[in-house]
């Protein structure tokens, strides 16, 4: 049984009772437990099944490397799946369920893939569900589907909110164990703004654990110095979660995950930009590949020595160590020293350990040189384990009986950060782990290096030799910042403890058979044992990275930290290669997950991004506009009326419009404004068409090209005076044809006298539109507008309500059409002067769907409907549009290419189905025969299809091969149901064609 | 993400507030060139792992376009220069011969 001892436990506070439930049951801990150090006292051993076997599953770790225990916790609105039971603190009232079985914990039914293992191989799923091709949609992906990823989505809206802090710092000191303590004081000695980092709530990382108690209050002395220093900010629960180019680093700070009361926000993103970054981040304990290594009781022997001294929690009143190092030794001395037996350590090591291994037989604890376990006992949890020698093939010499079983592999020092942005790594064969390469660092913007490492994490495992390397690299971080600083004084004495050398084991046996190897775990959270990885070798997966997709090791949250030394040495025994030449994974930030919360930050719903909004958007809100996004800007798609349907809306806003009169909130149009000496010649080069020949108050209807000929947008010009023009540009291509304009200007045509603005936002523009137009203008004051005075594509002056306004006579509806701009603070007066003046005419404003059905019934182009950025001019019969005087525009180069002049390119022409049915959208019509993959051939598609209440109809424009040439044919449509749809190919302009509704 | 320095306004700013406008110096191909020079102009880029020559734009800041000469393992950054020039200026050139002797991007060397 595990549970909780009557002392012991510096973290805990015995006077703070805490209630929490698993799974239901109500439980009991401390204030300052965590999540599994809480159910571990509560004897609850398993906390879940395995991934892909659902086999029981227990705690391995005691911190973020955990694969384990991850849980469901919180409730509707706070629920969130696969938290670490082990960074995850007790709080009252805190509700946590296991993950990944059904129907219960206890009893699960998929666990017969346990049972079936041998027909689960690495890369099962690539080998199995292949063929039938068919049963991909109804059988395998539904089955696959139910049993994969862990945990479940959360069903409700995020109850937290979150925040980003941005902060600036020259040292950034990440790790509060000793090392990063001694590395931020010496960084900080001369001055340097200094930032320390520690995911955990508690400073003074793992010497409080395994050194003399007495330290506690020399490490409480390093914490008050630098919480006393005004250039010191000290972060805990904050992890280093990534490290980024040019020193940026994202912190993920916890704020009220412990909290009884949530109150705040719960989670905290820093940006950070350090000037030099120091990784403090120490070492994870390795497991060793022993069968039945992942039965529940079976820990890292630094885990169940983090329980016992941190928590006051016993994993079992009989632990057996197993080792091949001799930290181990110190987890069975101090289960002794608490009372508890440990029956044998096994160290496979034929020669055993130093002076711990002498401070443990003087305990009376027995130890087994040279041997190792042959197989754990026990199914849900540990009940003993089979002894045998480390070399050989796992003959049982004998059994020893007990409850829990504490291993260690030896370490691996926590390089993640240092390699997140390209730091390089060396093997350190004598002491068997990968090691920064300080030859190979991250680089900054200067080319130096930003990140340096310090302590256990560099690979400095021997303790008097820790601080005085952490020291040495907090010295040198704030030197490269160039602030010199001192070696602090007081720094707490460490001894050496005289340790034997760590031997690797990588499988235990040595020469173990197959049924050992492949229940022998390499990485608990994704099920991945040492039989997959050699059998992913044998079949010829020999790079890392291969190896590692096939067999999903060290994928997922895991990031190597448990399985990667592990796995790639199985690897190159595998492959016969040794383990620098065979390399490593790729360790990918975030150093563990980090929730989707924090990262959004404050962007969402409101504040998700800026909302544009025209002078007239209040009005349109109070007047039943239903809001459609283009780019940032909320347009009204159309105005509700009581009992109308959006149809009918549209419907009557058309009829009115073409029949009377009708307003447009035209403020979003692109409005450009290009001035200068040679500004002719810079539109010349910007359209197709010649616009340096327009004359002043005239407008002109224009298009622009990429330089790779595509059309990418378009809209009316109009000529202010000599030097000075106003290009209109579509809603969402104002500010990118303004950097289109800017990057040709600026990095092409730099000598050439032109500026350009983007006044959009300068002018509130509204179309009237309609028979009465003029009418309504002349209401308001304007004189001179009849059809002569005022002719089509001109543009005057005009004082309308006594508001200065320039008056363009354009048409986008093909009715007679004013567009309006005034300034933008005076636009809503207008609007409203508008308004008045149409009432007598029953004037109604109309949206976008109103505007885009009114477009397409004259057969106008809409970019991005007929244009998809791959549509050229000439196919849309724009030719008129493209001067043939000019020498350059731009496109002009990449309309000459063959492709472009190619006769069978799809051409624009309008569509009518022969039962007056609106086509669908984006349809394609059908030709005879099938292509080379067995698909239908195709000759054309739809491109804008609505119904035309003014023609009772259905009209549709799209690109047909030859369309132009094949007026009156009639070709077929597809639908979704496989049926097809008669159409005939009609010309594009189906209202109005000889425009004399324009007058 | 980067830090560079705008050579107009002199900030230097976080990449979020740039943009990157691809491989620099890039001549401009019009009617009248052949179809190879106007398919390498338009297509063919340069994708060295070491030194590169870059067009920026200070997008959220002063808007300008400039020129950078960064190395895409590293992530040094030679330096920033004017966008109104055809090559890069001699100084930053002796500045990455300096650095990395032997490199070569295009016809520089």
């Amino acid at each position: 049984m595990s549970t909780r001892l009557n002392t012991g436990g510096h973290r805990i506070d015995r006077s703070a009772p805490v209630t929490f439930s698993f799974n239901g049951k109500t439980l009991k801990g401390y204030r300052g437990d965590t999540l599994a150090s809480a159910l571990l006292a509560n004897d609850q051993m398993m906390l879940g099944r395995s991934f892909k076997y659902h086999r029981p599953r227990g705690l391995v770790a005691s911190g973020a490397e955990e694969p384990n225990a991850l849980l469901g916790v919180g409730e509707d609105g706070r629920f969130e799946p696969n938290q670490r039971a082990t960074t995850q603190e007790v709080f009252n009232g805190l509700v946590s369920t296991s993950q990944n079985h059904w129907p219960s914990l206890e009893f699960d039914i998929g666990e017969i893939n346990s049972k079936l293992s041998r027909f689960f191989p690495a890369g099962f799923y690539y080998k199995t569900f292949m063929w039938p091709r068919s049963f991909w949609k109804h059988v395998f992906e539904p089955v696959i589907r139910q049993s994969a990823g862990l945990g479940k989505a959360p069903q409700d809206a995020d109850a937290d909110t979150y925040e980003h802090y941005y902060h600036f710092c020259d040292v950034l000191v990440i790790g509060g164990g000793i090392a990063g303590l001694a590395a931020a004081l010496a960084a900080a000695s001369g001055g340097a703004k200094v930032t320390l980092l520690e995911q955990g709530p508690m400073l003074g990382g793992r010497t409080l654990v395994d050194e003399d108690p007495a330290l506690a209050a020399e490490i409480a002395g390093m914490v008050a110095t630098l919480q006393a220093m005004e250039n010191v900010r000290i972060l805990t629960r904050c992890m280093g979660a990534g490290v980024y180019d040019h020193g940026y680093v994202l912190g993920y700070e916890r704020l009220t995950d412990h909290l009884d009361a949530k109150d705040g926000p719960r989670h905290r993103l820093w940006r950070i930009r350090a000037g030099q970054v120091v990784t403090a981040t120490g070492a994870i304990e390795r497991p060793l590949s022993f069968a039945g290594n992942d039965v529940p009781g079976v820990m890292l022997a630094s885990a169940v020595r983090d329980y016992l001294v941190d928590y006051g929690v016993s994993v079992g009143d009989r632990t057996v160590v197993v080792t091949n190092n001799d930290d181990a030794y110190l987890t069975a001395i101090k289960l002794v020293e608490a009372g508890l037996t440990v029956p044998a350590i096994l160290d496979a090591r034929e020669g055993g350990a130093g002076a711990l291994g002498t401070l443990a037989e003087a305990k009376g604890i027995r130890v087994l040189k040279g041997h190792g376990i042959a197989k754990v006992k026990g199914r849900k949890r540990v009940t003993g384990v089979a002894v045998c020698r480390q070399t050989g093939e796992g003959a049982v010499t004998e059994e020893i009986a007990c409850d829990a079983v504490a291993m260690s592999g030896g370490w691996s020092p926590v390089v993640h950060l240092w390699s997140h942005c390209g730091g390089k790594l060396l093997w350190d064969t004598d002491q068997a782990m990968f090691r920064p390469d300080a030859t190979r660092p991250p680089r900054g913007s200067d080319g130096e290096a930003f990140v340096r490492v310090a302590g256990i994490a560099n690979g400095v495992m021997d303790l008097d030799a820790v601080l005085d390397d952490a020291v040495a690299q907090g010295l040198a971080a704030a030197q490269a910042v160039g602030q010199a600083g001192t070696t602090p004084a007081d720094l707490p004495a460490l001894t050496a403890r005289d340790d034997r050398p760590t031997e690797p084991v990588w499988l235990m046996p040595a020469s173990a058979k197959r049924d050992l190897r492949a229940k022998a775990w390499l990485d608990y959270q994704n099920d991945v044992k040492v039989t997959d990885v050699q059998l992913a070798a044998q079949e010829g997966y020999e790079s890392v990275e291969h190896a590692k997709r096939y067999t999903t090791l060290g994928m997922a949250t895991d990031q190597g930290k448990l399985s990667n030394i592990n796995g790639l040495a199985i690897l190159s025994g595998a492959l016969d290669t040794p383990i620098p030449q065979v390399g490593t994974t790729t360790f990918r930030p975030p150093y563990t997950p980090i929730s989707m919360g924090s990262i959004a930050g404050e962007a969402r719903g409101e504040t998700f991004q800026p909302l544009r909004r025209t002078p007239m958007h209040a009005w349109h809100e109070a007047n039943g506009a239903v809001f459609e996004p283009v780019g940032h800007w909320r347009r009204p798609y159309t105005y509700l009326r009581a009992g109308e349907d959006k149809h009918a809306a549209v419907e009557r806003e058309i009829i009115q419009t073409r029949n009377a009169l009708g307003l447009l909130d035209a403020s979003t149009l692109g409005k450009l404004i290009v001035k200068g000496p040679d500004a002719g010649r810079f539109m010349d080069m910007m359209y197709t068409n010649m616009m340096s020949n327009l004359k002043p108050g005239k407008c002109r209807y224009g298009l622009m090209c990429s330089e790779n000929g595509f059309l990418m947008d378009d809209g009316v010009v109009a000529k202010w005076d000599e030097d000075t023009y106003l290009c209109h540009t579509t809603t969402g291509g104002a500010d990118r044809i303004h950097a289109h304009m800017e990057e040709w200007l600026q990095t092409e045509w730099w000598d050439w006298d032109v500026w350009v603005v983007n006044a959009t936002e300068q002018y509130g523009q509204i179309a009237v539109v309609g028979p009465q137009a003029r009418t309504v203008l002349e209401k308001l004051g304007a004189t001179g507008v009849s059809n002569e005075d005022f002719p089509f594509m001109t543009f005057q002056d005009h004082v309308l309500a006594g508001i200065q306004a320039r008056v363009y006579r354009i048409s986008f509806s093909g009715e007679l059409s004013y567009e309006i701009a005034v300034p933008a603070g005076q636009a809503l007066a207008l609007w409203q002067a508008l308004l008045d003046a149409g009432a007598e005419f029953n004037v109604m404003p109309y949206g976008t769907e109103a505007l885009h059905v009114m477009r397409a019934e004259k057969g106008f182009i809409m970019i991005g409907d007929e244009t998809d950025g791959t549509v050229i001019p000439q196919d849309l019969g724009l030719n008129w549009a493209i001067s043939k005087k000019k020498e350059d525009f731009i496109g002009k180069r990449a309309q000459l290419r063959d492709d472009m002049a190619r006769p069978d390119r799809w051409k624009l022409v309008g569509l009518e189905t022969l039962n007056g049915s609106t086509l669908p959208d984006g349809a394609y019509a059908v030709a005879a025969g099938t292509n080379a993959n067995g698909q239908r051939n195709v000759e054309g598609r739809v491109t804008s299809t609505y119904h035309s209440p003014t023609l009772r109809r259905g009209i549709a424009m799209g690109l047909v091969l030859n369309g132009p040439d094949r007026m009156g044919e009639t070709i077929q449509f597809n639908k979704v149901d496989g049926t097809t749809i008669p159409t005939k190919i009609v010309d594009p302009v189906f209202y109005d064609k000889e425009g004399t509704k324009n007058v | 993400m980067l830090i560079l320095t705008c050579p107009y306004c002199g900030v230097t700013s976080e990449e979020t507030e740039f943009h990157g406008g691809g491989e620099a110096h890039l001549k401009r191909e019009g009617p009248g060139s052949d179809d190879q020079a106007f398919e390498g102009y338009l297509f063919h880029r340069e994708n060295p792992y070491g030194v590169h020559f870059e067009r920026w734009r200070h997008v959220y800041g002063c808007g300008k376009w400039f020129h950078a000469a960064r190395d895409t393992q590293t992530l040094e950054v030679f330096g920033t220069y004017s966008a109104q020039v055809t090559t890069p200026p001699e100084d930053l050139l002796a500045v990455i011969r300096d650095k990395r002797p032997g490199w070569q991007w295009r016809d520089l060397a």
